[in-house]
């Protein structure tokens, strides 16, 4: 292996990484606010994706100006969700995981089948677009264009949301909240108003990483498991409630993958993944940053 | 009286607990009486599959409750010990002619000792960590099957065709013989699950759910009592799933370890009540049948009403009966987790 093929898979790995990360911190801001895991998370994903598609057929703008429409769009998909199903699943008088787990997972599977009824089974793809398919070179490297872009959307939006996080009111409200959710109403802070916007905030990321990856991705109704499943695993990695955590998880998860798709028989590439994953957390039972 | 699965009150007497324990036996007696005569007023062979495939996920939801409800360890992962179990019968009955009965052994076996080497690295995840990692061993397991070409690889395995035979436990149209094998696999684990629930060990998984740092400083031994679940559970999901295999007698890796057979064997014992006895059999008594009918007459056109109608099912009871529909007929409120 030369060095500037070494080098073509760690970037490829890393842009990937970045875009892993993007769809997973969403579940990780969500999960550090209320110590829920929400299990529809890659059907979120999924239907961004729909948007995306749905979209540039109606206005025939290209996908990458289209996004910020979607986040918009899954915004509201998450605050609904919150507000419709997530906020009952936390009134429980028993059971209160189990409950959490089933409610979203069985939201999840009605997102699917909606899906399903709307837009068929079949496979699509996005017509012809500015990035579609195209390469650029950076000094020998080749780098696909739809996932140089979504590495450096991911990265604006790491750096908007630690902005977010850090310089805001509702920022300050977030972080309040996920340490103590009891405390917050006696300073005047509507706690479910605070996980509203959290579950609209979380989605919307997924869907920044769904409208991102529409570009160069088939949509169908099951696209959301399997990158659902590496979010799991990035978030767990990271550590449950780490945003940081999530970058850097999501990164590794990228570099990892890349490297096994190298080394193993293509189809047993999550296996590099899984056995990071389980490495990790058998030394460190709750991921790299995790602090609960 | 009769559906009781509740810990012992501290005001019940000795009396009443023991009485309350022989109803729930007699209780159980009448249901299978009804459960065996059941397949003889029904002769449709349609319907009488969806008897065998509820009998089993019956089977199957109890032996997960046993680490999910009894010791509150969530596996979303148990789709590789069934894998085990099918895969396990299925390569020594195909490769080595050794007959089902004793590949349903193996196959238990291993599980068990499988469920011992994982949870002795598992139980020191707490919560969500333990949850996503039995996930990620369930799929890592299902990869390395797809990919172990003397298995079959992603073909999977064709049982040969044979006579009707008990030796080999094959039956071409026939469903009796499975029926009354899944029945005989519920009437186990039930029973199993009835004496732990008696037992010392049944208070020490309710004492490790509840509480479990309480529950080490009186002496429980928490370490022991989830590997004893793990290893118990395991077992009777890998005979679940070697039964499964010479059911259908065809296996490939997705029609046996996929994700969807972790979820549905703890969907019913969380839809009838987790960490109650009669929960899971309730649950599959209602979720298995209706899966099968809303398959069969709504999923057909692949429109996605089945999955809409399924998803809001689960959904619905997760919100409105969060202890499960076994505490409609329970007089006591079921214990705060």
């Amino acid at each position: 292996m030369t060095p500037e093929i070494f080098i073509q898979i760690l970037a490829s790995g890393l842009l990937m990484g970045l875009i892993y990360a993007l769809i997973a911190v969403g579940l990780s801001l969500i999960f550090g606010l209320m110590d829920v895991v929400n299990f529809a998370h890659g059907e979120f994903m999924m239907l961004a994706m729909y948007a995306t598609f749905g979209a540039v057929l109606l206005i025939a703008i290209d996908p990458l100006f289209l996004a910020p429409l979607v986040v918009a769009a899954l915004f509201v998909v998450g605050a609904t969700a919150y507000l419709g199903v997530v906020q009952y699943a936390m009134r429980a008088k028993a059971n209160l995981g189990m409950v959490q787990i089933f409610a979203t997972f069985g939201l999840a599977v009605v997102i699917r089948g909606v899906a399903q009824l709307l837009f068929t089974p079949d496979y699509r793809n996005l017509p012809p677009n500015l990035l579609g398919g195209k390469t650029v070179s950076l000094g020998g490297i080749y780098l696909p264009l739809p996932q140089l872009a979504g590495g450096l959307v991911s990265v604006a939006a790491f750096t908007g949301l630690w902005l977010l996080i850090t310089k805001t009111d509702f920022g300050k409200a977030l972080e309040a909240t996920r340490e103590d959710a009891g405390a917050v109403a006696l300073v005047g802070i509507d706690k479910n108003r605070v996980f509203t916007l959290g579950w609209g905030l979380g989605a919307a990321l997924v869907g920044l990483a769904g409208a991102m990856l529409a570009i160069n991705y088939y949509i169908y109704p099951d696209v959301g498991a399997p990158f659902a499943l590496i979010a799991y695993v990035v978030v767990a990695l990271g550590g449950f409630g780490s945003v940081f955590g999530a970058l850097a998880a999501g990164i590794l998860v990228g570099l990892v993958e890349a490297v096994s798709a190298v080394i193993l028989p293509s189809s047993l590439k999550a296996v590099g993944i899984y056995a990071l994953y389980l490495a990790v957390v058998f030394v460190r039972p709750r991921g790299l940053f995790g602090s609960l | 009286m009769a559906v009781h699965a509740l810990p012992r009150d501290l005001a019940e007497t000795t009396a009443a607990y023991d009485r309350r324990r022989r109803n729930e036996l007699l209780f159980f007696g009448a249901v299978v009486l009804a459960l065996a005569a059941l397949p003889l007023a029904v002769r449709d062979v349609y319907a009488q599959n969806v008897i065998v495939l509820t009998l089993m996920y019956a089977a199957l939801s109890q032996s997960w409750n046993i680490l999910g409800g009894y010791c509150g360890q969530i596996s979303l992962g148990h789709a590789l010990y069934f894998g085990i179990g099918a895969y396990t019968t299925s390569l020594l009955y195909t490769k080595a002619g050794i007959l089902p009965w004793f590949g349903m052994l193996a196959g238990g076996l291993l599980a068990a000792a499988l469920a011992l080497a994982l949870g002795y690295q598992l139980f020191r995840l707490a919560g969500h960590y333990f949850s996503i990692a039995t996930i990620v061993i369930a799929e890592a397991g299902l990869l390395l099957v797809h990919n172990w070409d003397w298995a079959g690889a992603a073909t999977g395995i064709q049982w040969p065709y044979v006579p009707d035979s008990w030796a080999t436990f094959q039956f071409g149209r026939d469903k009796l013989p499975y029926i009354y094998f899944a029945l005989g696999l519920f009437v186990v684990t039930w029973l199993v699950t009835f004496l732990i629930e008696g037992s010392r060990w049944g208070y020490w998984w309710r004492a490790v759910k509840d509480n479990a740092d309480a529950a080490q400083s009186l002496g429980v031994m928490i370490f022991k009592s989830k590997m004893a679940a793990a290893a118990v559970s395991a077992f009777f999901t890998a005979v679940g799933g070697s039964f499964y295999a010479a059911f259908v007698s065809y296996i490939d890796p997705e029609s046996v370890m996929a994700f969807q057979f972790s979820l549905l064997m703890a969907l019913p014992a969380v839809l009838g009540g987790i960490g109650t006895l009669w929960g899971p059999a309730l649950g599959a008594a209602i979720l298995i049948p209706m899966t099968e009918v809303t398959r069969s007459y709504l999923g057909g056109s692949g429109r996605g009403i089945d999955l809409i109608v399924y998803g809001a099912l689960i959904m619905v009871v997760a919100l409105a009966r969060p202890q499960g529909l076994v505490s409609l007929f329970t007089r006591r409120p079921a214990p705060k987790v």
